[in-house]
C-alpha cells in the first residue's frame, strides 16, 4: 500500500511533468510563429541579393539558389559607373539627414511646450496635428504641389526638406510629447533653483533625458524621407536632382527593365538605413530617468 | 543666512482658493516647520518663497527684498524635493556641483565645496556613482548635499523624509537634526507627519485649508492648542474630545452630556456662571486620562468604564474605553492587566485639560 505521503509526492511530480510539457509546447508555438515570421521578412532580402549578383542573361530565371552559378557584383559596378545612382544616393542623404535633423528640433521644442505649458488651443492642437496623421499621404500631394511651386521651390533639395519635415512633425510631436510627460517636473524645477533658465532646464535636462523618444523620431523622419517616392515625383523633375527612389525608376523602360541593376541598387540603399539603425540603437535604451526620482 | 516674511499671500486657481492670507515671519537661523493635513496649502506656500509658483496677491521678502517676480535661482534659495530629483544623466558628484557650474566657478572652489558637503553627508565614496546606483536613504542625502554646497540663504524641504521607510525616516530625522546645528541655516520645512515637526521643528506653523491655524514653538502647540483643529492634529495617539454643554449646579460649573456628568474646575472656565448653556469639546489627551488604581483617589471626579480593547506598545498601553456614549482612549504604562469587558475607573488630569467652544471652535482656557 502507497502511504498517503508518497501519494502526494507522486501527484507533486505528475503535476511538475504537466507544467513542464505545457510550458514547452507554449515555447515551441512561440518559436514556430517568429521564425515563420523571420522567414517572410528576410526571404525577399535574400531574393533581391540573389537577383543583384546573378549574371545579366539569368535575371529573370526561375531558379531558387540563392548563390547561382556565375554569380558575380558586375550589376553593382555597372549601376556606379553606367548611371547617376551615386549622386542620387546622396542627394536622397541629404535631403534625409536635413530633414531628419530639422523636423525632430522642431518637434522636441513644439512637444516640450505641449507637454509643460497650458495655453489656450492645446488640446484643439493636439487633436489637429493627430487627424493630419489620419489623411492618406496622396491626398497631400495637390497642396504640397501648390505650396512648393508658390514658395519657388520647385526641383530643389530645400522643397524637399520643407515637405518632408512638415509631414512627419506630428507622429514627432506626439512621441515626444509622450515622452516629456513622463519625466519628473521637478528635476526641472530643481534646474530652476539651480539657476537655469527654462530654456536651459530644457537644453540641459529634458534632452539628454528623451535621447530614447529622440531616437525614435529621428529613425522615423529618416526611414520616412528616405524611402518616400510621391512627394519626389511631383516636386523634382531633373534627373541630376533625383532621389534614389526616382533614380531607380529611371532603370525601368518600356520595354525591359534592368532588374540586375534594379536589385543592385536595392540592396545598397538598405546600407545607410541598416547603419543609422545600428548607430541609433544604443540611444534606445529606455529607462535612463532611473533613479532619478522615487519609484 | 536670512529672514524670510510672507505678507497676506494669497493663491487661487479660478474660484478655488489655496492660501488665504498668510502672514509668516521666519526669523534667521530659524528651523521652521509647516505642517498639516494633505491639501492644507503647505507645499504650495514653500514652492511660491522657491519662485516656482505665482502668487495670486500678497508679498514673499527674503531679507527685506521683495521676491515675488525673482527668477527661482535669483532668490539665494536651494530646495530639496519630496522625490529628491536627483538629475539621472549625472554622477553624484555632477548633481551636486550642477548649481556652482551654472554660476561659473573656479574649479578648484567647486571640488572643494562638493567634498566639504559630502564629507559632512558621508558620500565621499560615493561621488563617482549615479543616481540609480544610490539607495533611497544615499538619494536624499545626495539631494541634501546638492543644497548644501550653493551656500543658499534659505534650505527648503519639501516632505524629504516621506519617501523614505520607516527606520530610514528616524535615522535621516537626526541627521537633518545634526545639519541644522552644524549649518545654524534659516530653514523652512514642510511635512504632514507631526512627529518631523515636533522634533526638528523651533517654531511649528499649523495649517489647514489654506489658512494659518497657529504658530508657536513644538511645546506650545501640544500644551496650548488655539483651536480644534491643532488640538486634533498635533499629538499622537489623538486628543480624546467629549460633546457637551456647560450647567451651573451648586455653585459650580459641571460638563454636561448624555451620559457623563463632570464638575469643571473654574480655572478652565474664565468668565465662571456666564458659561453656563454654553456649549464646548473638552479636550483631553491620552497621556492624561488616569486609569485604574490612578483614578480611584478622587471618587467625585471618577467616571465609570468599560474597556474595550487593550493595545500593547512594548514599554506603553493604549486602552479605548467606553464611558456611556462616549469613547475614551487612555495610554498608560504597559501590562494594564484588564480584559476587555472589565469594569475600569477613570479620571482626567484637570490642569492639562483643554476646553474648546464648539461653535467657533476656538480655545477657551488660556
Amino acid at each position: 500500500m502507497v502511504s498517503p505521503r508518497k501519494e502526494n509526492q507522486i501527484d507533486m511530480d505528475k503535476e511538475t511533468q504537466r507544467f513542464r510539457r505545457k510550458k514547452f509546447i507554449k515555447y515551441l508555438l512561440i518559436h514556430a510563429v517568429i521564425i515563420g515570421c523571420a522567414v517572410v521578412c528576410v526571404y525577399p532580402l535574400l531574393r533581391i541579393f540573389s537577383i543583384s549578383i546573378r549574371p545579366g542573361d539569368r535575371v529573370i530565371s526561375t531558379d531558387l539558389s540563392l548563390i547561382p552559378d556565375g554569380a558575380g557584383f558586375a550589376a553593382y559596378l555597372r549601376l556606379l559607373k553606367d548611371t547617376m545612382f551615386l549622386r542620387w544616393l546622396w542627394n536622397s542623404l541629404l535631403i534625409t539627414v536635413a530633414t531628419s535633423f530639422i523636423g525632430v528640433s522642431l518637434a522636441s521644442t513644439a512637444a516640450y511646450a505641449f507637454s509643460r505649458f497650458r495655453f489656450p488651443g492645446k488640446k484643439a492642437g493636439l487633436i489637429l496635428l493627430l487627424s493630419t496623421q489620419m489623411i492618406p499621404a496622396g491626398m497631400l500631394i495637390l497642396p504640397l504641389f501648390l505650396m512648393i511651386m508658390k514658395l519657388g521651390l520647385m526641383n530643389t533639395y530645400l522643397g524637399m526638406i520643407i515637405a518632408y519635415s512638415v509631414s512627419s512633425l506630428p507622429f514627432s510631436i506626439w512621441i515626444l510629447k509622450g515622452y516629456y510627460d513622463t519625466i519628473p517636473r521637478s528635476l526641472e524645477e530643481a534646474a530652476l533653483v539651480d539657476g537655469t533658465s527654462q530654456v536651459g532646464a530644457f537644453w540641459r535636462i529634458i534632452l539628454p533625458l528623451s535621447t530614447p523618444a529622440l531616437s525614435i523620431a529621428f529613425l522615423f523622419n529618416f526611414t520616412t524621407a528616405w524611402n518616400e517616392y510621391l512627394v519626389a515625383r511631383v516636386v523634382l523633375f531633373s534627373a541630376k536632382q533625383y532621389t534614389w527612389t526616382l533614380g531607380l525608376f529611371e532603370l525601368q523602360g518600356q520595354f525591359i527593365t534592368q532588374w540586375g541593376m534594379f536589385a543592385a541598387g536595392s540592396m545598397l540603399v538598405t546600407v545607410p538605413v541598416l547603419a543609422v539603425f545600428l548607430y541609433s540603437s544604443k540611444w534606445l535604451v529606455s529607462g535612463l530617468t532611473l533613479g532619478s526620482v522615487k519609484g | 543666512m536670512a529672514e524670510v516674511r510672507f505678507s497676506k499671500i494669497t493663491k487661487k486657481y479660478g474660484d478655488n482658493v489655496i492660501l488665504n492670507g498668510i502672514d509668516v515671519e521666519i526669523k534667521d537661523h530659524e528651523f521652521v516647520v509647516m505642517v498639516g493635513p494633505s491639501g492644507c496649502g503647505k507645499t504650495t506656500l514653500l514652492r511660491m518663497l522657491a519662485g516656482l509658483e505665482e502668487i495670486t496677491s500678497g508679498d514673499i521678502h527674503i531679507d527685506e527684498v521683495l521676491v515675488n517676480n525673482m527668477h527661482p535661482s535669483k532668490r539665494q534659495i536651494a530646495m530639496v524635493f519630496q522625490d529628491y530629483a536627483l538629475y539621472p544623466h549625472m554622477t553624484v558628484e555632477e548633481n551636486m556641483s550642477f548649481a556652482l557650474r551654472l554660476m561659473k566657478r573656479p574649479k578648484s572652489e567647486i571640488t572643494a565645496r562638493v567634498h566639504e558637503a559630502a564629507s559632512i553627508l558621508q558620500l565621499t565614496k560615493l561621488l563617482k556613482r549615479m543616481p540609480k546606483q544610490l539607495s533611497g536613504g544615499q538619494r536624499q542625502r545626495v539631494a541634501i548635499g546638492r543644497a548644501i554646497v550653493r551656500k543658499p540663504k534659505v534650505f527648503l524641504f519639501d516632505e524629504p523624509l516621506s519617501n523614505l521607510d520607516a527606520k530610514l525616516r528616524e535615522e535621516m530625522r537626526v541627521e537633518i537634526a545634526k545639519l541644522y546645528q552644524r549649518l545654524n541655516a534659516t530653514i523652512l520645512y514642510v511635512t504632514h507627519d507631526q512627529v518631523e515637526a515636533m522634533t526638528l521643528a523651533g517654531r511649528i506653523v499649523v495649517m489647514n485649508q489654506g489658512v494659518v491655524q497657529q504658530v508657536g514653538t513644538p511645546i506650545e502647540v501640544y500644551r496650548k492648542p488655539d483651536n480644534l483643529f491643532v488640538a486634533g492634529f498635533i499629538g499622537s495617539p489623538t486628543m480624546n474630545f467629549l460633546h457637551g454643554k456647560i450647567a451651573a449646579e451648586e455653585n459650580a460649573l459641571v460638563f454636561k452630556n448624555e451620559s457623563l456628568s463632570l464638575r469643571v474646575p473654574e480655572f478652565l472656565l474664565p468668565g465662571g456662571a456666564s458659561n453656563a448653556g454654553r456649549e464646548v469639546v473638552l479636550g483631553v489627551r491620552p497621556d492624561d486620562v488616569l486609569v485604574g488604581a490612578d483614578a480611584r483617589e478622587n471618587a467625585s471626579e471618577r467616571i465609570d468604564g468599560i474597556l474595550e480593547v487593550s493595545e500593547l506598545l512594548g514599554h506603553r498601553e493604549n486602552l479605548y474605553i467606553k464611558a456611556g456614549e462616549n469613547r475614551i482612549l487612555a495610554t498608560v504604562e504597559a501590562f494594564f492587566n484588564q480584559s476587555p469587558g472589565s469594569k475600569v475607573p477613570v479620571r482626567f488630569n484637570y490642569p492639562n485639560m483643554h476646553v474648546f467652544d464648539k461653535k467657533t471652535e476656538q480655545r477657551i482656557n488660556k
